[in-house]
């Protein structure tokens, strides 16, 4: 089943309704990573409540759900925030973020959360595992997509080229990998701290079909994944998608130091106030 | 029930390698949902042969080039669809050049992948310490929820791939390149988590895994000779260590001797001597690799050039029972 698709006012709202909760779990925590967290919500929120993915909470198990693999598991926060909303895992949860004795690990544990399909947090993984996936599902008779989102600071370890050659070497059309382009990453912007040059170059000379989208606006995310889960094919499908990061709460968006750094208690109200009283526009 | 290989059956050897390809059609003939992935050694570690076995096998087969990492990732993904996925390349690169994919995607997430590389250890022979992987046991042990077989000879090997399909969750098994006597018949039932006396004995216990057990054996003929009983066991299944079978034996013999065809540290000699330590501490010796690489050379000049031959457990069993 596909979960019934949100109008395009309320996946917005969603997804702003997410950014609180990302703020107050890891100011609650006291750690984590609220600058890719931001950054990516919105285009987890048009995969879980955008009629995008096929899945059901109440059987994580499904044989033919679409598989969604965070390769970016610092992004945890956002993953679990979606998984709440979703259905997996009760909103109280989230409250216990990276404290001792709580399911909802620093990053994501397949064995705890419900949803989490492979444990991640060793960035460049996430391709290669979603590529192993999809021969897996293919192989099944399977028609299930397999969607993976990784940072592009990630992109620079070497074993996601690895992955991308053998993607399209298999010919892996039910494969969709989202890089979460925000420019930023730990020692600086992207470009600066090793230049990773034009991504979506790069994975079109790997082979892949490469789409560009505004990666904070859900609707565009949304019409875009869409589109490319039911083309299929025999291309696997890569989706610059171009973001802010800390989007949404003004003293954190484009600013490194946000990449993993808790809010202190005047900083989270503040993002909270900014969050809950802001219309969010597509610019 | 193990039987050992008579001398005719002995006489015939073979590398423990040559049985991953066979075994892993045999058991997708047997219906067994097996893949394999590869990393540009199928012909080496012979997982080309399953591939090539039929148009069925080729479906099951998948190629990743020369990137290891992307192969381990890539059959964790496989086991994500339900899939018992093998691993192929060499333990130098297949365990080593991809550790920290099998840490954190296959053993943290605890799927059913069965890394078994070949050519580890110095049997690799001319290809030099670079290929010659030492601290594969070590690196595996290490890992909560990993499972390691290391068999002794084909016979030893196709079982430890069978039961590796069969035990879910992460497993290790060592394969190497060298041809070796056949130790067990090939009816022989191994079990994991169970050493297998090989020879009783009550003067030294002598506790082996892999090609060292051949050296073993022929040291043990040389002790009789000598007026020494050695009881010699294959450690088959370095994880779980059946530590029972090793503490009863050094209660009889009271001396030990640990050898491998690895670095002393963190494999068997660790895994034994930790066993012992705990619950019945006898002196122990160790043939292992002692803080060296390997180097170029034929396996039988390299075994005895770093000690790890018979005449060099001869010489440990008589340093250990004059303590």
């Amino acid at each position: 089943m596909i979960p019934q698709a949100l109008d395009q006012e309320s996946m917005r709202k969603e997804a702003q309704s997410m950014r609180i909760d990302i703020v107050k779990m890891i100011s609650k925590a006291g750690s984590g990573h609220p600058g890719g967290s931001l950054s990516c919500i919105d285009i987890l929120t048009s995969l879980y409540f955008g009629g995008v993915l096929r899945y059901d909470p109440k059987n994580p198990s499904m044989p033919d759900r679409d598989r969604f693999i965070l390769s970016k598991g610092h992004a945890a926060p956002a993953l679990y925030a979606t998984l709440a909303h979703a259905g997996y895992i009760p909103e109280d949860e989230l409250w216990t973020l990276r404290q001792w004795g709580s399911k909802l690990q620093g990053h994501p544990d397949c064995h705890l959360v419900p949803g989490v399909e492979v444990s991640t947090g060793s960035l460049g993984q996430g391709l290669s595992i979603a590529a192993g996936l999809a021969c897996g599902l293919r192989l099944n008779g399977n028609d299930a997509r397999v969607f993976t989102l990784l940072g592009d600071g990630e992109c620079e370890e070497g074993q996601v080229w690895e992955a991308a050659m053998f993607a399209s070497h298999e010919k892996l059309g039910n494969l969709i990998a989202i890089v979460d382009c925000n420019g930023l990453q730990i020692d600086g912007p992207v470009d600066e701290v090793v230049q990773t040059g034009t991504l979506s170059e790069k994975f079109a000379a790997f082979g892949w079909e490469v789409s560009e989208v505004d990666g904070n606006d859900v609707v565009a995310v949304t019409n875009l994944l869409s589109d490319l889960k039911t083309k299929g094919g025999d291309t696997p499908h890569a989706v610059m998608a171009h973001t802010i990061k800390g989007k949404g709460v003004s003293f954190m968006e484009n600013q490194v130091g946000w990449h993993g750094k808790a809010p202190n208690e005047e900083q989270t109200r503040q993002a909270i106030a900014e969050l809950e009283g802001k219309e969010v526009s597509n610019d | 029930m193990i039987k050992l290989a008579t001398p005719e059956q002995a006489a015939e050897k073979e590398a423990t390698r040559a049985a991953y390809g066979a075994t892993l059609t045999k058991l997708c003939a047997e219906g067994e949902d097996v893949v394999a992935v590869e990393a540009d050694l199928g012909e080496s570690t012979t997982t080309l042969k399953f591939a090539r076995a039929n148009s069925e096998n080729e479906k099951r087969f998948f190629e990743c080039g020369i990137a290891e990492q992307n192969m381990i990732d890539v059959a964790a993904g496989l086991s994500l669809a339900g899939h018992i996925a093998f691993t192929g390349s060499f333990a130098v690169f297949g365990i080593g050049r991809a550790y920290d994919q099998i840490r954190n995607t296959v053993a943290y997430s605890g799927l059913n992948v069965k890394l078994c590389p070949t050519h580890a250890g110095i049997s690799v022979g001319p290809d030099g310490g670079s290929h010659q992987m030492l601290e594969d046991v070590a690196l595996m042990r290490a890992l909560p929820g990993m499972r390691i077989l290391v068999p002794a000879d084909y016979t030893a090997a196709c079982k430890a791939i069978e039961i590796a399909a069969k035990t879910p969750g992460p497993v290790y098994v060592r394969l190497g390149r060298a041809k070796v006597p056949a130790v067990y018949a090939p009816e022989s039932e191994l079990e994991i988590g169970q050493a297998n006396i090989l020879r009783q004995g009550s003067d030294v216990t002598i506790v082996a895994d892999g090609v060292e057990i051949n050296e073993v054996l022929k040291a043990a003929k040389e002790l009789e000779t000598k007026g020494i009983s050695a009881e010699v066991i294959d450690a088959f299944s370095v994880k779980p260590l059946d530590e029972q079978t090793i503490i009863s034996s050094a209660e009889k013999t009271g001396h030990v001797v640990v050898c491998e065809e690895h670095m002393v540290y963190g494999g068997l000699c660790s895994a034994v001597s930790e066993a012992l330590v705990r619950n019945h501490p006898v002196p122990c010796e160790f043939v292992a690799m002692q803080d060296h690489f390997g180097k170029s050379g034929s396996f039988e000049e390299l075994l005895m050039h770093f000690g790890l031959d018979s005449h060099a457990i001869v010489e440990a069993v008589e340093k250990v029972n004059s303590k």
